[in-house]
């Protein structure tokens, strides 16, 4: 458990150090305090924006940051330190395989949910004030939970790029071609079949797929639990379906622990 | 009887199409220093991680302080042993203090004693001036020092070191021998793992020599040198032609030299008393066949057996 920590802790002391703790704090800070204020601009009404709109919005837009940044932040942990020759220094140490990993996990994984923590919190605690609702913090819990556990997994799958490859630079790229399927890809197939389809898919079928991406899971958490009204398209037909928010929340917890499984098995016979 | 520290019984280890080494056999003692030679890619590194744990034989049985160093059991030995990777770069952005005392916890230090001893060690390999400063801003020399206290962090009782003295100035790379030296009194036994380097023949007990994953040779240098069986190079002055019609001696004459003599070890003495005793002698010089000599000469042998091998036959002249 030490070494464990030992490793955590310079983890996250890395990410305050280069000031990645920082920034992504300021940047979600911004956005989430953006659109509570501003959110309605378009539409002609100026002041705090509905509950729902402000937790849409910012749900279609942390889809596309926070895989982002998960990925920018983990893609070179493992093939870095191979590159710079501590990784085999390391493993001659009393350091396991797992608990290297793990470490790293819960070093990085801190940064990315304090992050989320401040800068969303800060704007949910903005909300409540103005609205005076118990539901603000409410569902922002929902929505900052939700995106800790979507940051928790692109580290995990970070992680399994950053351990199949043997060079940093490829990391980077499969990292970012990783990004786009999951971001924009997958929902741009998922539209084309289900107007491709003739007989039209099955709701059934469309939700089941959904579950294969972990942007859509996050989606589908933070809007299932609002007015749907305001949400349509394909998400629509899927919030109909009614899967249960834990139910979401465990298929979401898979998608963290699932590809965090995988890393370790890769590390485990990685050739060094 | 103790037993050895380090062995390997025809230990191995074979990747897919290549054998990354062949079956070596060695021991090592405690608080013995051995030498371990070759060219990139002759298996040194492979030999290392092998005894380090981080790979596991092929073939054959590796032992560290009485157990498989890859397996669970082993597990608490490995703070006891350190470690200097060729070319590492520890985390450039850290200070050398704060890398330090990093490796120093996860060798199982508590955090208050991690950083004394580290700051400690900083001292001893003499980059205490720059230890808080971040690593980036280190010299070549500077990195190299940080990485042998990375290696020295909680007494080894084992050390592998990765050409330890590259990038030294001569200095330090004294000074790194004396604390190779003072390891060794202590009883910790080290592996230098080393191209050849002058200065490194007085500091090491044995020697093993790898060529592309064989055990070449491996001894103490005498023994070595008593192997390889090289001639004793005798200069001298004042002889005039006194070599060139002498007929014992004409023989032991090097090419295109009228004064330098390549005389067998076994007939050293009998030379030597011939030379002294001839009154125009007026200076003599006498060299024996230093590691490096000692070394190519087991390579060149070894790519003479493979040659002969796959021609199967030719006879060497001699004098």
């Amino acid at each position: 458990m030490n070494q464990i920590l030992t490793v955590a802790s310079k983890e996250f002391y890395d990410g305050l150090r280069n000031r990645w703790l920082f920034s992504i704090t300021l940047i979600f800070a911004l956005c989430s305090i953006g659109l509570t204020y501003f959110g309605a601009v378009a539409s002609g009404v100026e002041g705090v924006t509905s509950l729902s709109a402000t937790i849409t919005s910012l749900a279609s837009l942390t889809v596309f940051l926070i895989p982002l940044i998960a990925l920018l932040l983990s893609y070179d942990s493992f093939v870095g330190e191979q590159e710079s020759g501590t990784l085999l220094l390391l493993l001659t140490y009393p350091l396991s395989k797992n608990q290297l990993l793990l470490g790293k996990f819960i070093g990085q994984g801190s940064i990315i949910a304090l992050a989320t923590l401040l800068g969303f919190g800060s704007s949910a605690i903005l909300l409540y004030f103005q609205l005076g609702d118990i539901i603000v913090i409410k569902n922002f819990s929902i929505f900052i939970v939700s995106a800790i556990l979507l940051g928790l997994s692109f580290i995990a799958i970070a992680y399994l790029i950053s351990l199949s490859v043997n060079e940093k630079s490829k990391a980077a790229g499969i990292a970012l071609i990783t990004w786009f399927c999951f971001a924009l890809v997958f929902d741009l197939a998922l539209l084309a079949l289900l107007v491709g389809y003739d007989q039209g898919m099955s709701q059934t079928a469309l939700t089941q797929l959904m579950m294969l991406n972990p942007t859509d899971i996050f989606r589908l958490v933070n809007l299932s639990g609002l007015d749907t009204n305001e949400v349509n398209g394909a998400l629509a037909a899927a919030l109909n379906l009614g899967l249960s928010q834990g139910q979401l929340f465990s298929i979401l917890l898979a998608w963290v622990a699932l590809p965090l499984a995988l890393a370790l098995f890769i590390f485990d016979r990685k050739k060094l | 009887m103790s037993t050895p520290l380090v062995s390997l019984t025809n230990a191995g280890k074979s990747y897919q199409q290549l054998d990354a080494l062949k079956s070596v056999t060695m021991d090592l003692n405690s608080g013995e220093v051995m030498g371990l030679f070759g060219h990139n890619g002759a298996g040194k590194t492979t030999l290392m991680k092998l005894i380090l744990g981080v790979i596991s034989p092929s073939f054959g049985k590796v032992e560290v302080m009485g157990r498989a160093p890859d397996s669970n059991a082993a597990w608490h030995n490995r703070s006891k042993i350190g470690f200097l990777p060729e070319n590492v770069s520890f985390y450039d952005h850290l200070t050398g203090l704060e890398v330090l005392s990093y490796f120093a916890k996860l060798k199982g230090f508590a955090s208050s004693n991690a950083k004394k001893h580290a700051v400690n060690l900083l001292e001893q390999v003499g980059i205490t001036h720059a230890m808080k400063r971040p690593v980036k801003h280190y010299s070549k020399g500077m990195r190299q020092r940080l990485g042998l206290a990375q290696a020295f962090i909680g007494e080894p009782k084992l050390l592998l070191l990765d050409e330890p003295t590259v990038g030294l100035d001569p200095t330090a790379t004294h000074e790194f021998y004396r604390t190779v030296d003072q390891l060794k009194s202590n009883g910790s036994s080290v592996i230098l793992c080393s191209h050849v380097l002058p200065g490194v023949e007085q500091h090491i007990d044995r020697a093993m020599i790898l060529s592309s994953g064989e055990l070449l040779a491996i001894g103490a240098l005498t023994e070595l040198r008593q192997k390889a069986a090289l001639p004793v190079t005798i200069t001298t002055s004042g002889l005039n032609n006194f070599l060139v019609n002498n007929k014992t001696l004409q023989c032991f004459l090097a090419a295109n030299s009228t004064s330098t003599l390549l005389v067998p070890a076994q007939e050293k003495l009998a030379v030597l008393q011939q030379l002294v005793n001839h009154e125009n002698l007026t200076d003599i010089q006498l060299e024996t066949a230093n590691l490096e000599q000692v070394y190519q000469h087991f390579l060149t042998e070894h790519e003479l057996v493979k040659q002969k091998n796959e021609n199967s036959l030719t006879e060497q002249g001699n004098c």
